[in-house]
C-alpha cells in the first residue's frame, strides 16, 4: 500500500471485505463461511439502500428530518430507541440461530470456522446487551416515564437526542463491521490479554471497544437525564411514594446507570490505551495485570444486570395490577425491595470470577451477598402473585408474558442461587450451565418484560392496539422456544460442555444440541410472529383505534391523555392526590374534566445536536478502528465546535399557544364523550376505543 | 381522599454551589435542574476517578524494574500545582459572588484570573510530564507508569476542558451579555472547577505525597 | 422578583451579605491552605514514621475535601441541601464498596499468586 492510500484509508484494505478470503482460499469451509458473511453484509447494504429508497419514494425526507431526527420530543426519541433495539434484536436472533445450527451439527466439525463462530458469539452478546436491551429499556422509560409523572418532557431533551445519537452510532458501527470485517472474537466481555494488540492485532477488538464505549457514554447521559427528570419534574402532589412502580424502577435503573457505567468506561478506556498508546495496564509483560480488567469489567457488569432487570420488574408490576383489576399488592415493600436490589447490586461483582484465584473467604463474602439479592426478588414475586390473588385476571398478551416471566424467572433465579455457591461455581463455571442461567434471567426477565411493555403501551404510543391473535402466537413461541433452546443447555453444562465451543467430540451432546437448535427455530418463529403482528396491526389500525387513550382501564397518569398523546403530553399539568392517580380520578368521577384555564406551553425547539454528535462520534470511532487519523481529528474538531456552538444558541424553545392547546384538547374531549365506554370483557374487540366503563359496584379494587 | 394543598411555593432554586438568590429567581426552575443534573454527572465522573485511583494503587508494584515514584516526582513542582489550583478555586468563588451581585466587570476579571491560573497549572503539569519522560518515565515502560498516566493526565484533560468551556462562556457573555444561560453555565463550570480541585486533593495526597513518602 | 415570595434586600443588607459570603470563601481558602501545607511540610521537613505520615496525609485530605464541599460547593447540613448531601453520601458509599472491594480482591490475589506485585 502506498503512503497516500494508507494516509487516507489507514489500515483499511480490500481484505476487509467479507468475500475476500473466499477468493484466495477455495476450501469448502472457506467458501461456506464467505457466502454466509457476504450474505450478512449484503443484508446490511441492501437494508440501508432499501430504507433510503423507501423514504425517497415516499418523499418523506423532510418529514423524517423535522418530525423525527431533530425532534427533542421524548416520545419520538423513545420510539427511535425501540426501533434500533428491534433491528438489532432481529440480527442477534439470526446469529443465535446460526450458532445453534453450528452446534447441532458440531460433532467434530460443523460448517462454521472458529473465527466466524467467535465473531458470532461476540456480536450476539454485545448486541443483545448494549444495542438491544439497553436501547429497548431506554426507549420504553423514555416514552412512559415522563407521562407517568405528569411531565411534558425530560429535563434535558437535547441531551436525550445526543444519547440517542451515541447509541445509534454504536449500533451502526457494529453493523458496518459486517461489511468491513472483522468484528472482535473476544466475547462480549473482551478479556485481555486475548484482546491485547499482541494477540489480536486486527480491527475486530477496536470495533468492539468503540461500539461499547459509545453505548456506555449514551447510557451514562441517559441515566443522568432520567434521574434528574424524576427528581425535579414530577407533577404537583406526586410525592416519591405516589410514583408508579415503573417510575420507581426507572429511577433505580437511572441511578445504576450513573454509577455502574463508569467502571466499564474505565475498563474499555484502559484497554484502548493499551492498544493504541502502548500502555501496559492489562498486558502479560512489564508489570501489566489483566486481573484488573476482569475486576473493573464486572464492577460494571453486575449493576448492568440489574439495569436490565429492574425496568421489567416495574413493567410487570404495572401489568399485573392493570390486568388483575387491582391495586398492586405491597407497594411500599416493592419500592423498598427495588432499592435494596439497586444497592446490593454493587456488592456482588466478584461472583463473575469466583475462580480467578482469590481466597475462599472473599468468595464466601460475595457468594453470601449474591444470595441476599434473592430475598428482595423473592418478595417481589410474592407481591405479584398476591396482586393476582382474587383479582379479575384478564389473560391479555402482556399478561401472558408476565406469567411466563414469573414461572421461568423463578427457575432461573434458583440456578442463580446454585451458581452463587463458590464450590458449585468451580464445577460449572464457563460451561453451558452458566449460559443457560443468564439466558434464563434475560429472556424471561428482560425480553419478556420489553415485549410485555410493547404490547401494553403500544396503543398509547400509536393510537391503535397491537393485534392479539398474533401477539399470543408470538408469546407462546417465545415461551416454548426459550424452554426448548435453553433447558438442554443446563444438562449440557452439567455434562461438562464449555461455553463458546465451535465444535465438540462427545456424541452424547448431540441430541441435546438438536433440541436446543429446534428451540432456536421456535424463537425465530416468535420473531416472525412479532413482525406479522406489527404488520397486521398497522393494516387494521382504523378498527383497532383507541384514540380515547385508556384501552386497558389503566391506573396511572399516562392513560389519562389522548392516544397518541399530544407533543406536550398534558394540556394542563395534572395534580396528583394518590397512588394510581388516574384510577382515583376515574373512581371519583373526576376524570376527563374540562380544565378551567389553559396556559401557553413552552416546549423545546428542534435541534440538530443529536444527529451531529451521532455522525461525528460514528466517524471518530470508525477512524479509530481503521487508523484513519485525519478522520478522527476532523470529527473531533467538529464535535467540539458543535458543543461550543450550541452554547451560543438562544432560541431553544418555542411556544404553543393556549388557544391551540384548548382547541385540540376540547376536540378530543368531545370525541371521547361520544365514545361508548366498554367493560373489560370487550377489551380485545373492535368496540374498544380506549374508554373504560367505571368499575362495577363492589368489585375488588 | 383528603385534598391536601399542592404545589408548595419554592422560594428559590436549590442546588450545589453558590445559589444566586432572589434577584435571579425568574430563571430559577430550569437552573435548578441544569445545575443538579451537572452535579449528578460529576458524581458519575467521580466514580471514574475513584476507580482509576484504586487501580493505580493495585499497580504500584508493577514497576517492572523501571523508575518508581521517588525517582520521578518532584515535591516542589507538585506544591506549585496544588497552590495554583487551590487559588483558582478561591478566585472562581470570587467570580461566583460577582455573578450573584451582578458585577459584570469584576466577574470577567475574576474569571480571567481563574483561567490564567488554570493555564499555569497545565503548564507546570506538562513540564512535570516532560521531566518524567526525560527520566525514562514513559507509560510504555511499565504497568505502574501506565496507571499513573491513565490517572493524572485525565485530571489535566478535565482542567483543559474546563478552560475551553470558560473561554466559550466568556465568548457567550460578549455576544449575549449576562443572560440566563450564561449564568447557568458559570454556575455549572464553578461546580466542575471546585470538583476538579477535590479530585486533585486525592491525586496529590495519594499519588505524589504517598509516592514520595 | 416578588413572585417568588422573597423580598428584595436593601442595599446595606446586600453589602453585608456579600461581605459575609466573601469571608466564607476566604475561610475555606485559609483552611484548605493549612490542610495542604501540613502534609507537604511533614513530608519535606520531618522524619516521622511512615504510618504516621500516611495517616496524617489521609486525614488532612479527608478534612480538606469536607472543607471544599462546605465552603466552595456550599453543601451543608441544611434541610434544603439534603438531596445533594444524600447524593454525595451515596456516591461515597459506592466508592467505598468499589474501591475497597478492588483493593481487597487484588491484594489478596497478589498475596496468593503474584508476590512481585505487592508494593
Amino acid at each position: 500500500m502506498s503512503d497516500t492510500t494508507s494516509l487516507i484509508f489507514g489500515r483499511l484494505g480490500w481484505d476487509a471485505l467479507p468475500f475476500w478470503s473466499m477468493l484466495t482460499d477455495h476450501s469448502w469451509l472457506s467458501i461456506i463461511n464467505g457466502v454466509i458473511a457476504t450474505g450478512a453484509a449484503g443484508m446490511v447494504v441492501l437494508g440501508a439502500l432499501a430504507a433510503v429508497i423507501l423514504v425517497t419514494w415516499l418523499g418523506k425526507w423532510r418529514y423524517l428530518w423535522s418530525e423525527w431526527l431533530t425532534s427533542p420530543d421524548h416520545k419520538k426519541i423513545g420510539i427511535m430507541f425501540i426501533v434500533i433495539a428491534l433491528v438489532m434484536l432481529a440480527r442477534a436472533i439470526v446469529e443465535a440461530v446460526f450458532m445453534r445450527a453450528q452446534q447441532a451439527v458440531g460433532l467434530d466439525s460443523g460448517f462454521l470456522t472458529a473465527e466466524h463462530f467467535g465473531q458470532l458469539f461476540t456480536t450476539h452478546g454485545t448486541i443483545m446487551v448494549f444495542f438491544m436491551a439497553m436501547p429497548f429499556l431506554t426507549g420504553i422509560i423514555n416514552y412512559v416515564m415522563p407521562l407517568q409523572i405528569g411531565a411534558r418532557d425530560l429535563s434535558f431533551p437535547v441531551l436525550n437526542q445526543v444519547s440517542l445519537g451515541l447509541t445509534a452510532a454504536g449500533a451502526a458501527l457494529v453493523m458496518i463491521s459486517l461489511v468491513l470485517a472483522p468484528f472482535s472474537i473476544g466475547g462480549w466481555t473482551g478479556y485481555p490479554p486475548f484482546t491485547e494488540l499482541a494477540r489480536n492485532p486486527g480491527a475486530g477488538v477496536d470495533y468492539w471497544i468503540w461500539a461499547v464505549t459509545l453505548s456506555t457514554l449514551s447510557s451514562t447521559l441517559t441515566g443522568v437525564n432520567f434521574a434528574v427528570t424524576i427528581f425535579k419534574k414530577r407533577a404537583p402532589g406526586m410525592t416519591l411514594m405516589r410514583m408508579p412502580l415503573f417510575t420507581w424502577t426507572a429511577l433505580c435503573t437511572a441511578i445504576l446507570m450513573i454509577f455502574g457505567m463508569p467502571p466499564l468506561t474505565v475498563a474499555t478506556g484502559l484497554l484502548a490505551l493499551d492498544r493504541y498508546l502502548d500502555f501496559h495496564m492489562f498486558t502479560t509483560d512489564l508489570g501489566g495485570n489483566m486481573m484488573n480488567y476482569v475486576n473493573l469489567f464486572w464492577a460494571f457488569g453486575h449493576p448492568e444486570v440489574y439495569i436490565l432487570i429492574l425496568p421489567p420488574f416495574g413493567i410487570f408490576s404495572e401489568v399485573f395490577a392493570t390486568f388483575s383489576g387491582k391495586r398492586i399488592y405491597g407497594y411500599k415493600i416493592l419500592v423498598i425491595a427495588t432499592m435494596c436490589i439497586a444497592v446490593l447490586s454493587f456488592t456482588v461483582w466478584l461472583h463473575h470470577f469466583f475462580t480467578m484465584g482469590q481466597s475462599a473467604h472473599i468468595n464466601a463474602a460475595f457468594g453470601i451477598a449474591t444470595m441476599l439479592i434473592g430475598i428482595p426478588t423473592g418478595v417481589k414475586v410474592y407481591d405479584w402473585m398476591l396482586t393476582m390473588y382474587r383479582g379479575r385476571i384478564r389473560l391479555s398478551v402482556p399478561m401472558v408474558y408476565a406469567i411466563g416471566f414469573i414461572m421461568l424467572f423463578v427457575l432461573g433465579g434458583m440456578t442463580g442461587i446454585i451458581l452463587a455457591t463458590p464450590s458449585v461455581d468451580y464445577q460449572v463455571h464457563n460451561s453451558l450451565f452458566l449460559v443457560a442461567h443468564f439466558h434464563n434471567m434475560l429472556i424471561p426477565g428482560l425480553l419478556f418484560g420489553m415485549l410485555s411493555a410493547t404490547n401494553f403501551w403500544f396503543p398509547k404510543a400509536t393510537g391503535f392496539r397491537l393485534e392479539e391473535r398474533w401477539g399470543y402466537r408470538a408469546a407462546f413461541c417465545w415461551i416454548i422456544g426459550f424452554m426448548l433452546a435453553f433447558f438442554p443447555l443446563y444438562v449440557l453444562g452439567m455434562m461438562g460442555m464449555p461455553r463458546r465451543s465451535v465444535a465438540y467430540f462427545e456424541p452424547q451432546y448431540v441430541p441435546w444440541m438438536i433440541v436446543a437448535g429446534i428451540g432456536a427455530l421456535a424463537i425465530l418463529c416468535a420473531l416472525l410472529c412479532l413482525l406479522i403482528q406489527l404488520w397486521v396491526s398497522i393494516r387494521d389500525r382504523h378498527t383497532n383505534n383507541v384514540f380515547a387513550g385508556d384501552p386497558w382501564d389503566g391506573r396511572t397518569l399516562e392513560w389519562s391523555t389522548a392516544s397518541p398523546p399530544p407533543e406536550y403530553n398534558f394540556p394542563v399539568i395534572p395534580e396528583v392526590h394518590s397512588l394510581d392517580a388516574f384510577m382515583t380520578e376515574k373512581e371519583g368521577g373526576r376524570a376527563w374534566r374540562v380544565p378551567d384555564h389553559y396556559g401557553d406551553i413552552e416546549m423545546p425547539a428542534n435541534s440538530v445536536m443529536g444527529v451531529v454528535i451521532g455522525l461525528t462520534s460514528l466517524a471518530m470511532a470508525f477512524g479509530l478502528v481503521w487508523y484513519m487519523w485525519w478522520l478522527v481529528i476532523a470529527a473531533g474538531v467538529i464535535t467540539l465546535a458543535a458543543i461550543v456552538g450550541r452554547g451560543f444558541v438562544r432560541h431553544t424553545h418555542r411556544i404553543i399557544s393556549a388557544d391551540e392547546v384548548r382547541t385540540t384538547h376540547e376536540r378530543w374531549l368531545e370525541r371521547l364523550r361520544q365514545t361508548a365506554p366498554i367493560d373489560r370483557s370487550r377489551e380485545q374487540s373492535t368496540d374498544n376505543h380506549g374508554r373504560a366503563m367505571p368499575p362495577v359496584e363492589g368489585a375488588v379494587q | 381522599m383528603s385534598q391536601r394543598p399542592l404545589a408548595l411555593p419554592r422560594p428559590q432554586a436549590r442546588h450545589p454551589g453558590l445559589n444566586l438568590g432572589a434577584d435571579h429567581a425568574h430563571e430559577a426552575d430550569s437552573r435548578e435542574e441544569m445545575v443538579f443534573g451537572f452535579w449528578v454527572f460529576m458524581m458519575s465522573d467521580l466514580i471514574i476517578f475513584g476507580l482509576l485511583m484504586a487501580t493505580y494503587v493495585t499497580m504500584l508494584g508493577g514497576t517492572a524494574g523501571g523508575p518508581g515514584p521517588k525517582a520521578l516526582f518532584e515535591l516542589k513542582s507538585v506544591l506549585i500545582q496544588t497552590m495554583l489550583l487551590l487559588v483558582s478555586s478561591a478566585t472562581f468563588g470570587m467570580a461566583s459572588i460577582a455573578l450573584k451581585y451582578q458585577e459584570k466587570r469584576r466577574l470577567v476579571m475574576w474569571l480571567l484570573i481563574t483561567l490564567a491560573l488554570g493555564f499555569a497549572f497545565l503548564f507546570f503539569e506538562l513540564r512535570d510530564f516532560h521531566t518524567m519522560f526525560e527520566k525514562g518515565g514513559v507509560p510504555s515502560r511499565s504497568g505502574y507508569l501506565s496507571a499513573f498516566f491513565s490517572l493524572v493526565p485525565l485530571h489535566g484533560l478535565h482542567v483543559a476542558g474546563a478552560s475551553v468551556w470558560l473561554v466559550a462562556l466568556l465568548g457567550q457573555m460578549a455576544v449575549h451579555g449576562l443572560d440566563a444561560p450564561v449564568k447557568t453555565g458559570i454556575l455549572r463550570l464553578g461546580i466542575l472547577w471546585h470538583f476538579l480541585d477535590i479530585v486533585w486533593i486525592g491525586i496529590f495526597s495519594l499519588v505524589y505525597l504517598g509516592g514520595l513518602s | 422578583m416578588s413572585a417568588s415570595g422573597v423580598e428584595q434586600d436593601s442595599a446595606a443588607q446586600r453589602a453585608q451579605k456579600k461581605a459575609r459570603e466573601q469571608r466564607s470563601y476566604l475561610w475555606g481558602f485559609g483552611l484548605a491552605l493549612v490542610l495542604t501545607l501540613i502534609p507537604f511540610a511533614m513530608l519535606a521537613f520531618t522524619a516521622v514514621e511512615r504510618m504516621t505520615l500516611w495517616l496524617t496525609i489521609g486525614a488532612c485530605a479527608l478534612i480538606q475535601v469536607v472543607v471544599h464541599l462546605r465552603f466552595f460547593l456550599h453543601i451543608t447540613l441544611d434541610r434544603s441541601k439534603r438531596e445533594d448531601l444524600l447524593l454525595i453520601l451515596f456516591t461515597v458509599l459506592i466508592l467505598i464498596i468499589l474501591c475497597g472491594g478492588t483493593l481487597w480482591i487484588l491484594f489478596d490475589l497478589y498475596q496468593r499468586m503474584l508476590p512481585d506485585m505487592m508494593p
